[in-house]
């Protein structure tokens, strides 16, 4: 007889073991895609969230604001999360704007709201220059980018989908960045909407910098002194302040010697350069909360391979008398070794190919919230090794989780427990 | 040369007290080529021990047993499993099916550690055995002298030349019992295997032409018990 046929006979065996223990294969294989789906979800999640911040800088190389904390400025620069640093006189980013090494420097307000979502104001340059994808610049879902001198939006996707304002919608802005700040008075109408990047962009509502500067109650100090803007009345350059300047350079050498110029002769702007670096110097920082999740989740993962073991262990005693029979039957020791370690290798296995629709359901909620707060898009099916390698070394624990068991079954003592049944 | 060939037989187990206790002590016992043989044996006369010595499930502490040929007491534990599976067909009082398999894949099942399974087989020894209409039910949906006949079913399936049957109609009622009893020998003449049955039942033994006292065979037996 082929070992083949012997496998498929033993496969059999296993099967109907597994149907007639259905409830405790059901809950230790749930145990068990428990451990891979947090596993997989977890790197998965960790992996395009690190992507997705180091890469989601619109392709700008650096970020020029006030004299303070980088990680903070790029996150409110880049990611419009946190509160701006502070501000910067208008001429530090004509200056900067200047320099043969700069390609481009578009400059930045932050701090009002509209519905929650942020509002940045800036140039119309923004959408030509910044890029979704390298060379990619963001695409107009409907309508065209805001005037320059006019009240008129361009909603990020999830902004429009968010506060649903759609082209030629009217709206008002909510003064500083939480909701609950006083209405602006001036009305602004939608005049586009910008496709999907998947980056903290989509949830902006981006307006024209002189329409910032001029809502009411804003007071700008970029020349020292309290500075109201008046209807009709050009507001002088030394009057305006922004938030920051994003920049894109001509080469890597220019951003160090700018960072040697700003950040360690300089004091009184920041430039953090690389945006990538900055965010993984963040990302560094916060490793240890990421670690964390990684050694809970193969806890889980162990802790399911043990609720495999206890599982054979416990039904071993009523299953002694079924590996006896085998053995009267002609079933070697070596056999019903076999199928205990079949069985717990096939729960393992069941459990990791649940396992992945509990990663898919992890990632959709986690997705969604990342998302909701960030703008970040995951991809709930995007391709990560773990998918394969955490199944597989579920698969493994389960079948480690029982040698044990199958120790015991390979002990049993044949006639013993034949007698003992009749 | 006898199919079955025992000679100075002897085992002993280990008390709890500690000391050993001779359980099995038979100078000679042969059971020829297609013969039919009772013994009579009670509780506590060592006959499920010789059973499984025979069988190959126990090593004994001395002597031998030669089933066709083969001295079992020379071979490796695995070496008698695989025997066993090819030779021996084994009729246990309780049948022993496997719970969570029909009828049809417990004599398979019986067939996996031989030869190899022969599903045509199988079936044609349920249908002989009246079980056509019963391959697929699992011992639980089956009557008792059903499952009775499916433990026959799977001691015949390796088509051994010995079958053990040990209290084979312990679990029936009279009625059953005499019908399970004729289907046993009637099988086992069909396929040509020898049958050695012990039992106490004495209709059982009424129906053998060779009827041995297993106090005559085994002298370590407990007398009257």
């Amino acid at each position: 007889m082929s070992v083949l046929t012997r496998l498929r006979g033993l496969l059999l065996i296993v099967r109907r073991s597994l149907r007639e223990h259905l409830l405790s294969t059901l809950v230790t294989a749930l145990s068990a895609a428990l451990g891979v789906g947090l596993v997989t979800a977890v790197f998965c999640l960790a992996e395009q969230s690190r992507a997705a911040f180091t890469g989601g800088a619109l392709g700008f190389d650096a970020v020029l604001g006030a004299r303070g904390s980088r990680v903070q400025l790029v996150l409110n620069s880049v990611f419009h999360l946190e509160t701006s640093p502070g501000n910067l006189p208008w001429s530090a980013y004509t200056d900067i704007a200047a320099r043969r090494g700069v390609a481009a420097a578009i400059p930045l307000v932050t701090g009002d709201n509209v519905r929650g979502f942020r509002v940045v104001g800036t140039s119309p340059e923004f959408f030509a220059v910044a890029e979704r994808a390298p060379g990619e610049p963001p695409a107009l879902l409907a309508g065209r980018v805001f005037e320059p001198e006019r009240r008129e939006a361009v909603l990020g996707a999830s902004a429009a989908r968010g506060t649903g304002l759609r082209v030629g919608a009217r709206f008002h802005v909510t003064h500083d960045v939480s909701e609950h700040g006083h209405e602006h008075a001036e009305e602004f109408v939608v005049v586009g909407v910008l496709a999907d990047t998947g980056t903290p962009a989509d949830r902006v509502v981006w307006l024209p910098l002189e329409a910032v500067f001029r809502l009411d109650s804003h007071v700008l100090r970029g020349g020292g002194t309290e500075y109201r803007p008046q209807d009709g009345v050009p507001i002088p350059d030394s009057a305006k302040e922004l938030s920051a300047v994003l920049l894109r350079l001509r080469d890597p050498v220019v951003g160090l010697g700018l960072d040697n110029e700003i950040n360690r002769v300089g004091d009184r702007a920041t430039l953090a350069w690389p945006v990538d670096r900055t965010v993984a110097e963040l990302f560094e920082s916060l490793g240890w909360v990421s670690g964390v999740l990684r050694v809970v989740a193969y806890l889980v993962m162990l802790l399911a391979a043990a609720s495999i073991l206890a599982s054979l262990h416990n039904t071993l005693r009523e299953r002694r008398r079924e590996f006896a029979v085998l053995r009267a039957l002609g079933a070697r020791r070596r056999d019903v070794f076999a199928v205990v370690v079949l069985e717990s290798t096939a729960i393992a296995f069941l459990g990791a190919l649940l396992g992945l629709a509990v990663h898919v359901g992890v990632l959709a909620l986690a997705a969604s919230v990342v998302r909701g707060a960030t703008g970040v898009f995951v991809d709930v099916f995007a391709w990560h090794p773990v998918l394969v390698l955490a199944p597989l070394g579920m698969t493994a624990l389960g079948a480690c989780a029982g040698l044990l068991p199958a120790a015991e079954a390979y002990a049993t003592d044949v006639a013993a427990n034949l007698q003992r049944a009749t | 040369m006898p199919l079955l060939r025992v000679r100075d037989l002897r085992k002993s187990f280990r008390r709890p007290e500690g000391d050993e206790q001779l359980v099995l002590d038979v100078p000679a016992f042969d059971v020829e080529e297609h013969e039919h043989v009772a013994l009579r044996g009670a509780s506590g006369s060592g006959k499920t021990t010789l059973l499984h010595v025979i069988a190959g499930l126990l090593r004994p502490d001395a002597g031998s047993v030669v089933v066709a040929d083969t001295d079992l007491t020379r071979l490796g534990e695995a070496q008698r499993d695989a025997f066993r599976a090819r030779h021996i067909g084994y009729v246990f009082q309780s049948f022993h099916l496997l719970p969570g398999h029909g009828a049809l894949e417990n004599v398979l099942l019986g067939m996996l550690f031989g030869p190899g399974p022969d599903p045509a087989f199988a079936r044609e020894l349920l249908v002989e055995l009246g079980l056509g209409d019963r391959l697929g039910h699992r011992p639980a949906q089956l009557s008792v002298g059903q499952q009775q006949r499916v433990a026959l079913a799977r001691a015949l399936a390796n088509r051994p030349r010995l079958v053990l049957a040990d209290e084979p109609t312990g679990s029936l009622d009279a009625r059953s019992a005499g019908v399970a009893l004729r289907l046993l020998r009637e099988s086992c003449t069909r396929h040509g295997a020898a049958l050695l049955v012990v039992s106490h039942d004495a209709n059982v033994l009424g129906a053998f032409p060779r009827v041995l006292d297993l106090a005559d065979v085994n002298r370590a037996a407990v007398v009257g018990a």
